[in-house]
């Protein structure tokens, strides 16, 4: 891992307006709070973080201002089982949910995230007992090689919640957005229907 | 990706005087960055700014810069009174990208031409000078009308079809630009696609609320049934009058450097009934000047019969 990290600084702005910067690259002054220049860690100054909440845990994350979501998940929070796939919004896999709408982590910044409540795969069981989702894959044999189906649960989840799987064409429409190379997707409508209740 | 700095904007004004690159959804943007095809020295977060909502009023429909694709698409006053942005939306990507997209993003969004998303390639409009492959190249997916020898990218937006068939206007935060002089045609600059300047920024859409506006649909033909950019798209509003056309606006994805307006297919159209004979008339108008290249000649056909598919069901 490189060892370049951000650091976090606090300065005042003049002025009746405010941001937030997350710096970089060179320093700016004026601007409040700022991370800056990427340094060695351990150098003279802290390591600069995020706060990001997941799972209802708050995480402080020190991240560069170009780590997306799925790249803190995984990377910094160890919360693996979300996953990258194509990191360019094409197949899902990433999906997660934000505020309780299904989005896809490789496509938006981790520091763009801060202050909302996201929720990964880790997050669904209430300790051993699975949700009904995680529990109607299974039992529809929803997956093969398993890759996408974090991603095909996150957004089955919210689809189920937007009230888009009302019959099998309209799941198939309301979960393009997730692939399946194993080409479980038989499997898949009859699990998210199950799940929805018929 | 490269770094950069990132900012988040807390008003127009700050973001304005910023000076870097908005980042609304980030779902074009950030593909862009990670391609290598943008690498801004700053990225400016717009979405605190209070740039989202919808509402309609002395009819006129106002939709927020930051209101989300799928916000849009599910409001019921989108939904009845103006159909075909509704329609467009939701044949627009994925569940996943319209909870996250913005529609001044959406409208602002790269072509997909995969020379200019591939750095390894010639590009004049990532590279002005450079070249254009797509000429002589795999130019399946790319422009039969409006192009020129150094571009023959489409514009990707559904959304910017149906905008441009209901007369809207883009409002940014200095002026109003309607949409059918917001976006260029390449000739010899097809590195500039509209007429923003560096650093405006767009705050709104505003769309007339209009009978014919409440009759419009949208048709997107491509290679799968879902989550894929068209191969051909045709926004169509029309008002009928006893059996007779009275008013008519038809626009066109996939087949131009912008959402195409076609003035002569509407004009073979008006004043008469819906007829095979009329709409294949409009169909020849709209082609006249059709250029096709080695492997997109089928387009020409296609959006014929796009036209003639989606007129039908106005009879
Ligand atoms: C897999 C996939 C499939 C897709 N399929 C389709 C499809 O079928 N049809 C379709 O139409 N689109 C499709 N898209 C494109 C998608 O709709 C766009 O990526 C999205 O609308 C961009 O919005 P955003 O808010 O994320 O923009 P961003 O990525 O945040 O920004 C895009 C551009 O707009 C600029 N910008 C954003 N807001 C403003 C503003 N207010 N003022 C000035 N500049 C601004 C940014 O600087 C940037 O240059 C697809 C995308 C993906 C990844
Ligand atoms: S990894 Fe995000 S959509 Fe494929
Ligand atoms: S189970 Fe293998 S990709 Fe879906």
């Amino acid at each position: 891992m490189p060892l370049l990290w951000v650091k976090l600084h606090g300065m005042t702005q003049d002025g009746p307006t405010r941001r937030d910067v997350l710096k970089a690259g060179a320093t700016a002054a004026a601007i409040t709070p700022v991370l800056t220049q990427p340094v060695l860690a351990g150098a003279a100054a802290p390591s600069g973080a995020i706060t990001l909440l997941v799972n209802g845990e708050r995480h402080q994350v020190e991240v560069e201002a170009r780590v997306t979501l799925l790249d803190a998940l995984r990377e910094r929070l160890a919360l693996t089982g979300t996953k990258k796939g194509c990191d360019r919004g094409e197949c899902g896999a990433c999906t997660v949910l934000a505020d309780g709408k299904r989005i896809k982590s490789c496509l938006t910044l981790a520091v763009m995230q801060e202050g909302r409540e996201i929720t990964t795969i880790e997050g669904l069981a209430e300790g051993d007992e699975l949700h009904p989702m995680q529990a109607a894959f299974l039992k529809h044999d929803a997956f093969q090689c398993g890759i996408c189906t974090p991603g095909q649960i996150m957004s089955a989840v919210a689809c189920v919640a937007e009230g888009h799987a009302g019959s099998d064409q309209e799941v198939r429409d309301w979960m393009s957005g997730n692939l399946c190379r194993c080409s479980c997707y038989p499997n898949i409508v009859d699990a998210i229907r199950e799940a929805a209740g018929r | 990706m490269k770094l950069f700095d990132y900012v988040r904007a807390t008003s127009t004004g700050d973001a304005v005087s910023a000076g870097g690159d908005y980042i609304a959804g980030g779902t074009d943007l950030l593909n862009l960055m990670k391609d290598g095809v943008e690498a801004p020295d700053r990225v400016v977060d717009i979405n605190a700014l209070p740039l989202g909502g919808i509402s309609l009023d002395a009819g006129v429909l106002r939709i927020g810069a930051l209101a989300r694709m799928a916000e849009v698409a599910a409001h019921p006053a989108v939904r009845h009174r103006l159909p075909v942005i509704s329609q467009a939306l939701l044949d627009s990507a994925s569940p996943q990208i319209r909870n996250m997209a913005s529609i001044s993003g959406n409208l602002l969004q790269r072509t997909r031409c995969w020379y200019f998303r591939d750095t390894a390639f010639a590009c004049h409009k990532r590279r002005p000078g450079s070249g254009c492959p797509a000429q002589d190249g795999q130019n399946r997916w790319h422009a039969i009308l409006g192009g020129s020898d150094r571009c023959i990218a489409v514009h990707a937006s559904d959304l910017a079809v149906a905008l441009t068939a209901l007369e809207a206007t883009v409002v940014t935060h200095r002026r109003r630009i309607p949409i059918s002089e917001f976006y260029l045609l390449p000739e010899g600059t097809p590195e500039r696609e509209n007429v923003l300047e560096s650093g405006e920024l767009i705050t709104g859409i505003e769309v007339p609320v209009t009978t014919l506006a409440s009759r419009s649909r949208y048709l997107k033909l491509r290679d799968r049934a879902t989550f894929e950019f068209a191969v051909v798209s045709v926004a169509a509003a029309v008002r009928l009058r006893g059996g007779e056309v009275d008013d008519v606006r038809l626009a066109f994805g996939g087949v131009a450097p912008r959402p195409w307006r076609s003035p002569e297919a509407e004009a073979a159209l008006k004043g008469g009934p819906l007829t095979d004979e009329r709409i294949r008339a409009a169909g020849q108008a709209l082609v006249r000047d059709a250029r096709p290249r080695e492997h997109n000649a089928f387009k020409v056909e296609l959006v014929q019969r796009a036209l003639a598919q989606i007129l039908g069901g106005f009879r």
